[in-house]
Protein backbone atom coordinates (compact mmCIF):
# COMPACT_ATOMS: atom_id res chain seq x y z
CA UNK A 1 0.00 0.00 0.00
CA UNK A 2 2.67 2.38 1.09
CA UNK A 3 4.27 1.57 -2.45
CA UNK A 4 1.38 2.58 -4.48
CA UNK A 5 0.28 5.71 -2.46
CA UNK A 6 3.61 6.80 -3.68
CA UNK A 7 3.63 6.22 -7.50
CA UNK A 8 0.21 7.69 -7.25
CA UNK A 9 2.08 10.54 -6.19
CA UNK A 10 -1.20 12.09 -4.40
CA UNK A 11 -3.22 12.09 -7.72
CA UNK A 12 -6.96 11.33 -6.36
CA UNK A 13 -7.91 7.97 -8.29
CA UNK A 14 -11.07 7.97 -9.55
CA UNK A 15 -13.53 4.95 -10.99
CA UNK A 16 -15.92 5.69 -13.94
CA UNK A 17 -18.38 2.88 -14.29
CA UNK A 18 -20.16 3.67 -17.58
CA UNK A 19 -20.92 2.42 -20.85
CA UNK A 20 -21.65 5.76 -22.85
CA UNK A 21 -19.17 6.87 -24.16
CA UNK A 22 -20.57 10.54 -24.80
CA UNK A 23 -21.20 10.37 -20.92
CA UNK A 24 -17.76 9.27 -20.23
CA UNK A 25 -16.49 12.19 -22.51
CA UNK A 26 -18.47 14.58 -20.99
CA UNK A 27 -17.28 13.37 -17.18
CA UNK A 28 -13.81 12.97 -18.19
CA UNK A 29 -14.26 16.68 -19.29
CA UNK A 30 -15.67 17.92 -16.67
CA UNK A 31 -13.11 16.61 -13.96
CA UNK A 32 -10.20 18.14 -15.55
CA UNK A 33 -11.44 21.74 -14.70
CA UNK A 34 -11.25 20.14 -11.11
CA UNK A 35 -9.29 21.95 -8.13
CA UNK A 36 -8.14 18.73 -7.00
CA UNK A 37 -5.50 16.41 -9.57
CA UNK A 38 -6.99 13.28 -9.99
CA UNK A 39 -6.73 10.16 -12.64
CA UNK A 40 -9.01 8.78 -13.88
CA UNK A 41 -10.15 5.28 -14.89
CA UNK A 42 -13.32 3.88 -16.49
CA UNK A 43 -14.81 0.62 -16.78
CA UNK A 44 -17.78 0.07 -19.17
CA UNK A 45 -19.55 -2.57 -17.78
CA UNK A 46 -20.47 -4.28 -14.73
CA UNK A 47 -17.84 -7.40 -14.64
CA UNK A 48 -15.01 -5.03 -15.83
CA UNK A 49 -15.55 -2.91 -12.88
CA UNK A 50 -15.75 -5.58 -10.56
CA UNK A 51 -12.29 -7.26 -12.07
CA UNK A 52 -10.82 -3.40 -11.98
CA UNK A 53 -11.87 -3.00 -8.25
CA UNK A 54 -10.31 -6.86 -7.55
CA UNK A 55 -6.67 -6.58 -9.63
CA UNK A 56 -8.03 -9.00 -11.94
CA UNK A 57 -6.67 -9.65 -15.25
CA UNK A 58 -5.61 -7.13 -17.35
CA UNK A 59 -6.02 -4.76 -13.60
CA UNK A 60 -3.56 -6.22 -11.91
CA UNK A 61 -1.66 -3.24 -10.87
CA UNK A 62 -4.26 -0.51 -11.08
CA UNK A 63 -5.06 1.33 -7.98
CA UNK A 64 -7.44 1.11 -5.56
CA UNK A 65 -10.26 3.87 -6.45
CA UNK A 66 -10.73 6.93 -3.79
CA UNK A 67 -14.24 7.40 -5.30
CA UNK A 68 -16.50 5.39 -7.54
CA UNK A 69 -18.95 7.19 -10.20
CA UNK A 70 -21.95 4.10 -11.00
CA UNK A 71 -24.01 4.63 -13.61
CA UNK A 72 -27.30 1.66 -12.82
CA UNK A 73 -27.73 0.29 -16.03
CA UNK A 74 -25.16 -1.52 -16.86
CA UNK A 75 -24.21 -4.32 -19.60
CA UNK A 76 -22.83 -7.96 -18.63
CA UNK A 77 -23.10 -7.15 -14.78
CA UNK A 78 -25.86 -4.29 -13.61
CA UNK A 79 -25.28 -1.29 -11.74
CA UNK A 80 -26.91 -2.41 -8.46
CA UNK A 81 -25.27 -5.94 -8.45
CA UNK A 82 -22.11 -3.83 -9.00
CA UNK A 83 -22.89 -1.74 -5.86
CA UNK A 84 -24.08 -5.00 -3.72
CA UNK A 85 -21.04 -6.72 -4.28
CA UNK A 86 -18.90 -3.47 -3.98
CA UNK A 87 -20.89 -2.83 -0.06
CA UNK A 88 -20.49 -6.62 0.67
CA UNK A 89 -16.81 -7.17 0.19
CA UNK A 90 -15.09 -5.90 3.55
CA UNK A 91 -11.61 -4.87 1.67
CA UNK A 92 -13.99 -2.21 -0.73
CA UNK A 93 -17.22 -1.70 1.28
CA UNK A 94 -15.43 1.97 3.03
CA UNK A 95 -14.91 3.55 -0.93
CA UNK A 96 -17.53 5.57 -1.58
CA UNK A 97 -19.63 5.01 -4.30
CA UNK A 98 -22.15 7.97 -5.83
CA UNK A 99 -24.91 6.40 -8.18
CA UNK A 100 -24.73 8.53 -11.30
CA UNK A 101 -27.89 7.65 -13.47
CA UNK A 102 -30.09 8.99 -15.46
CA UNK A 103 -32.85 7.19 -13.78
CA UNK A 104 -34.98 9.70 -11.45
CA UNK A 105 -37.25 6.61 -10.31
CA UNK A 106 -37.96 6.37 -6.53
CA UNK A 107 -37.80 2.99 -6.40
CA UNK A 108 -33.86 2.97 -7.86
CA UNK A 109 -33.06 5.94 -5.51
CA UNK A 110 -34.57 3.65 -2.08
CA UNK A 111 -32.88 0.55 -3.26
CA UNK A 112 -29.44 2.10 -4.41
CA UNK A 113 -29.75 3.71 -0.37
CA UNK A 114 -30.16 0.23 0.72
CA UNK A 115 -27.50 -1.28 -0.84
CA UNK A 116 -25.15 1.82 0.80
CA UNK A 117 -25.00 3.92 -2.29
CA UNK A 118 -22.95 6.93 -0.30
CA UNK A 119 -25.33 9.21 -2.12
CA UNK A 120 -27.35 8.95 -5.87
CA UNK A 121 -27.59 11.82 -8.55
CA UNK A 122 -29.84 11.40 -11.49
CA UNK A 123 -27.95 12.69 -14.67
CA UNK A 124 -29.72 16.06 -16.33
CA UNK A 125 -29.90 15.08 -19.49
CA UNK A 126 -28.85 18.78 -20.85
CA UNK A 127 -25.37 19.25 -21.36
CA UNK A 128 -25.07 22.50 -19.09
CA UNK A 129 -26.79 20.69 -16.25
CA UNK A 130 -24.77 17.61 -16.36
CA UNK A 131 -21.79 19.91 -16.26
CA UNK A 132 -22.71 20.99 -12.80
CA UNK A 133 -23.48 18.20 -11.25
CA UNK A 134 -20.17 16.90 -12.00
CA UNK A 135 -18.97 19.72 -11.39
CA UNK A 136 -20.73 19.49 -7.64
CA UNK A 137 -19.52 15.80 -7.15
CA UNK A 138 -15.94 17.56 -7.94
CA UNK A 139 -15.93 20.18 -5.00
CA UNK A 140 -17.61 17.69 -2.32
CA UNK A 141 -16.09 14.89 -2.48
CA UNK A 142 -12.39 15.53 -3.31
CA UNK A 143 -12.72 19.03 -1.34
CA UNK A 144 -15.04 18.90 1.19
CA UNK A 145 -15.05 15.52 2.62
CA UNK A 146 -12.77 13.24 4.14
CA UNK A 147 -12.25 9.84 1.77
CA UNK A 148 -10.98 6.99 3.76
CA UNK A 149 -7.35 7.09 4.52
CA UNK A 150 -5.72 4.78 2.26
CA UNK A 151 -3.98 2.19 3.32
CA UNK A 152 -5.95 1.95 6.68
CA UNK A 153 -7.10 -1.71 5.41
CA UNK B 1 -37.87 19.23 -5.89
CA UNK B 2 -41.12 18.54 -3.33
CA UNK B 3 -42.29 21.87 -2.06
CA UNK B 4 -42.14 20.77 1.34
CA UNK B 5 -38.60 21.74 3.77
CA UNK B 6 -35.71 19.40 3.41
CA UNK B 7 -36.16 17.93 7.15
CA UNK B 8 -32.93 17.83 9.03
CA UNK B 9 -31.90 15.94 11.69
CA UNK B 10 -28.73 17.88 13.13
CA UNK B 11 -27.11 15.42 15.91
CA UNK B 12 -25.04 17.84 18.01
CA UNK B 13 -24.42 18.13 21.52
CA UNK B 14 -22.15 21.68 21.45
CA UNK B 15 -25.10 24.44 22.03
CA UNK B 16 -22.43 26.65 19.25
CA UNK B 17 -21.62 24.48 16.77
CA UNK B 18 -25.63 23.80 16.66
CA UNK B 19 -26.77 27.57 15.95
CA UNK B 20 -23.90 27.78 13.87
CA UNK B 21 -25.24 24.91 11.44
CA UNK B 22 -28.54 26.62 11.52
CA UNK B 23 -27.44 29.86 11.06
CA UNK B 24 -25.32 28.54 7.69
CA UNK B 25 -28.47 26.78 6.68
CA UNK B 26 -30.62 29.43 6.53
CA UNK B 27 -28.60 31.46 3.90
CA UNK B 28 -29.81 29.00 0.96
CA UNK B 29 -32.38 29.22 -1.36
CA UNK B 30 -33.79 25.30 -0.49
CA UNK B 31 -36.40 25.28 2.60
CA UNK B 32 -34.77 23.41 5.33
CA UNK B 33 -36.36 22.64 8.64
CA UNK B 34 -33.66 21.83 11.13
CA UNK B 35 -34.60 19.37 14.28
CA UNK B 36 -31.59 19.04 16.78
CA UNK B 37 -30.66 16.10 18.80
CA UNK B 38 -28.11 16.92 21.83
CA UNK B 39 -27.29 13.32 22.45
CA UNK B 40 -27.09 9.74 20.93
CA UNK B 41 -30.60 8.87 22.71
CA UNK B 42 -32.73 11.66 21.91
CA UNK B 43 -31.33 11.11 18.15
CA UNK B 44 -32.58 7.56 18.35
CA UNK B 45 -36.07 8.48 20.22
CA UNK B 46 -36.17 11.09 17.19
CA UNK B 47 -35.89 8.32 14.57
CA UNK B 48 -38.00 5.91 15.92
CA UNK B 49 -40.54 8.34 17.54
CA UNK B 50 -40.43 7.62 20.78
CA UNK B 51 -41.87 9.14 23.72
CA UNK B 52 -42.01 13.40 22.96
CA UNK B 53 -41.08 12.34 18.84
CA UNK B 54 -44.10 10.36 18.41
CA UNK B 55 -45.39 13.03 15.38
CA UNK B 56 -41.75 13.63 14.56
CA UNK B 57 -40.81 13.55 10.89
CA UNK B 58 -38.81 11.25 8.90
CA UNK B 59 -35.70 13.12 7.94
CA UNK B 60 -34.32 13.43 4.76
CA UNK B 61 -31.06 13.83 5.96
CA UNK B 62 -29.23 13.00 9.15
CA UNK B 63 -25.94 15.24 10.29
CA UNK B 64 -24.24 13.31 12.82
CA UNK B 65 -21.23 14.04 15.30
CA UNK B 66 -19.34 11.29 16.57
CA UNK B 67 -18.31 12.12 20.02
CA UNK B 68 -21.63 12.78 21.86
CA UNK B 69 -23.06 11.92 25.17
CA UNK B 70 -25.14 9.23 26.56
CA UNK B 71 -24.72 7.64 23.24
CA UNK B 72 -22.00 7.84 21.05
CA UNK B 73 -22.53 8.89 17.42
CA UNK B 74 -20.92 5.53 16.46
CA UNK B 75 -23.41 3.73 17.68
CA UNK B 76 -25.96 5.54 16.33
CA UNK B 77 -24.67 5.31 12.89
CA UNK B 78 -24.28 1.60 13.19
CA UNK B 79 -28.49 1.61 14.53
CA UNK B 80 -29.71 3.62 11.78
CA UNK B 81 -27.73 1.60 9.08
CA UNK B 82 -28.57 -2.02 10.54
CA UNK B 83 -32.33 -1.22 11.16
CA UNK B 84 -34.47 -1.55 7.50
CA UNK B 85 -36.76 1.21 8.09
CA UNK B 86 -33.93 3.99 8.39
CA UNK B 87 -30.98 2.72 6.39
CA UNK B 88 -31.68 4.67 3.38
CA UNK B 89 -31.88 7.77 5.03
CA UNK B 90 -28.49 9.84 4.28
CA UNK B 91 -25.71 10.37 7.55
CA UNK B 92 -23.34 12.55 6.95
CA UNK B 93 -20.88 12.27 9.43
CA UNK B 94 -19.94 15.80 10.87
CA UNK B 95 -17.10 15.60 13.45
CA UNK B 96 -13.95 17.21 14.94
CA UNK B 97 -12.04 14.24 15.02
CA UNK B 98 -9.66 13.68 11.57
CA UNK B 99 -8.86 10.37 13.08
CA UNK B 100 -7.97 8.00 10.20
CA UNK B 101 -9.66 5.06 12.36
CA UNK B 102 -12.27 7.24 12.90
CA UNK B 103 -13.18 8.09 8.94
CA UNK B 104 -12.34 4.53 8.28
CA UNK B 105 -14.53 3.04 10.64
CA UNK B 106 -17.42 5.63 9.65
CA UNK B 107 -17.20 4.54 6.20
CA UNK B 108 -17.39 0.74 7.31
CA UNK B 109 -20.68 1.11 9.26
CA UNK B 110 -22.33 3.00 6.30
CA UNK B 111 -21.75 6.32 6.75
CA UNK B 112 -22.67 8.62 3.63
CA UNK B 113 -20.15 11.31 3.94
CA UNK B 114 -17.67 12.23 6.77
CA UNK B 115 -17.01 15.87 6.84
CA UNK B 116 -14.07 17.00 9.74
CA UNK B 117 -15.44 20.34 11.13
CA UNK B 118 -12.52 22.92 10.54
CA UNK B 119 -12.61 24.33 13.62
CA UNK B 120 -12.55 28.74 12.65
CA UNK B 121 -15.34 30.23 11.76
CA UNK B 122 -14.81 30.82 8.22
CA UNK B 123 -14.11 27.04 7.33
CA UNK B 124 -16.80 25.71 9.27
CA UNK B 125 -19.42 27.56 7.12
CA UNK B 126 -17.68 26.96 4.04
CA UNK B 127 -17.95 22.98 4.97
CA UNK B 128 -21.83 23.28 6.11
CA UNK B 129 -22.41 25.60 2.74
CA UNK B 130 -20.55 22.80 1.13
CA UNK B 131 -22.74 20.02 2.61
CA UNK B 132 -26.26 22.17 1.69
CA UNK B 133 -25.20 22.19 -1.85
CA UNK B 134 -24.50 19.65 -2.54
CA UNK B 135 -27.20 17.28 -0.23
CA UNK B 136 -29.34 19.63 -0.46
CA UNK B 137 -29.74 20.48 -4.42
CA UNK B 138 -27.93 18.05 -6.57
CA UNK B 139 -28.23 14.58 -4.44
CA UNK B 140 -31.65 12.96 -4.62
CA UNK B 141 -33.07 11.65 -1.45
CA UNK B 142 -35.27 8.38 -1.02
CA UNK B 143 -39.31 9.55 -1.41
CA UNK B 144 -41.01 6.20 -0.14
CA UNK B 145 -41.63 7.62 3.30
CA UNK B 146 -42.12 10.89 2.91
CA UNK B 147 -45.77 11.24 3.37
Amino acid sequence: MTQSQKTESGLLQVLLVEDNPGDVRLTQEAFKDAKVQLAMHVATDGVDAMQFLRREGKYLDMPRPDLILLDLNLPRKDGRDVLAEIKSDSSLMTIPVVILTTSASDVDIESSYMLHANCYISKPVDMEGFLKVVRSIDTFWLSVVKLPPRGAL
Amino acid sequence: MNERPIRILLVEDNAGDARLTREALKQIKVPVAVHVAVNGIQALDFLYRRGEYKESPRPDLVLLDLNLPKKDGREVLEDIKGHPSLRSIPVVVLSTSTSPTDINRSYELHANSYISKPMDLEGFLEVVQGIEKYWLTVVKYPQELNA
